[in-house]
């Protein structure tokens, strides 16, 4: 690809998804120097509750979710020099140690795509309309928001 | 208008969207709450802590304050907890 504009690839499925497919089509861009990317996992254990995970199922808002994402990325293109970027974020049931989101950033410099990964993860914490709920032998619990997602944010006001 | 439902307050109201039609002299999202809530007690507790609500118009993060019309889908959900 010798096309300058910025990529956007985004995608919520209940699919697993494979990291070394998803960095080769991060590295098809000619200004591509660096790759970041980040991936969430479903932890075992609820530290706020004290007891042990056996499944989370994650819902969402199907359009408002694509939407928020593509904004998000948007503003990291306003920000940083980025040559693409990649969300992926599963939904439906879920096991401990799953893979639930990816998000990888490419640029011609490794700064941009490190800041750029941060800065993108940061935000869909806190807008991508996602929801989860905790699951185990007796019963099951939402998600609630951590306030410490937020304070994250306070970085990029600068 | 469409009106949908997330997360706990799916479960709450006991349905994930429900059709309503708007009187004429409901403008904005608080006065749609405040419309629900003479409807059915069960609103009462989704709209009880409004600190906890998130609200989006036609898709869009918006606010207490949006007005919207019939042709508009309204969501509530809690703060998001992706990632």
């Amino acid at each position: 690809m010798t096309n300058n504009s910025p990529q956007i690839n985004i995608k919520i499925q209940n699919e697993d998804f494979d990291v070394s497919k998803e960095i080769k089509i991060l590295q098809q861009h000619n200004n591509t120097g660096a790759i970041v990317n980040f991936v969430g996992v479903v932890r075992g254990y609820d530290e706020k509750n004290d007891q042990i995970i056996n499944s989370m199922t994650l819902e969402h808002y199907p359009g408002m979710t694509e939407s928020e994402i593509e904004k998000i990325i948007v503003n990291c293109f306003k920000r940083w020099e980025i040559t693409c970027v990649t969300v992926i974020h599963r939904v439906g049931n879920l096991k401990p140690l799953d893979q639930i989101v990816f998000v990888g950033v490419s640029s011609k410099h490794r700064q941009n795509a490190f800041d750029g990964c941060n800065f993108i993860m940061d935000w869909l914490k806190t807008k991508a309309p996602f929801w989860k709920i905790e699951e185990n032998n007796s019963e099951k619990n939402w998600v609630s928001f951590n306030d410490s997602d937020n304070e994250a944010l306070k970085k990029w006001e600068k | 208008m469409i009106i949908k439902y997330f997360s706990w307050i799916k479960e709450h109201v006991g349905k994930s969207e429900e059709q309503v039609s708007l009187p004429s002299h409901i403008t904005d999202v608080i006065q749609l709450i405040n419309y629900l809530n003479e409807i059915d007690e069960k609103y009462n507790i989704i709209f009880e802590k409004r600190e906890l609500i998130k609200i989006a118009v036609n898709k869009k993060y918006s606010s207490f304050y949006t007005n919207i019309s019939d042709n508009d889908e309204i969501a509530f959900f809690p703060p998001v907890t992706g990632g």
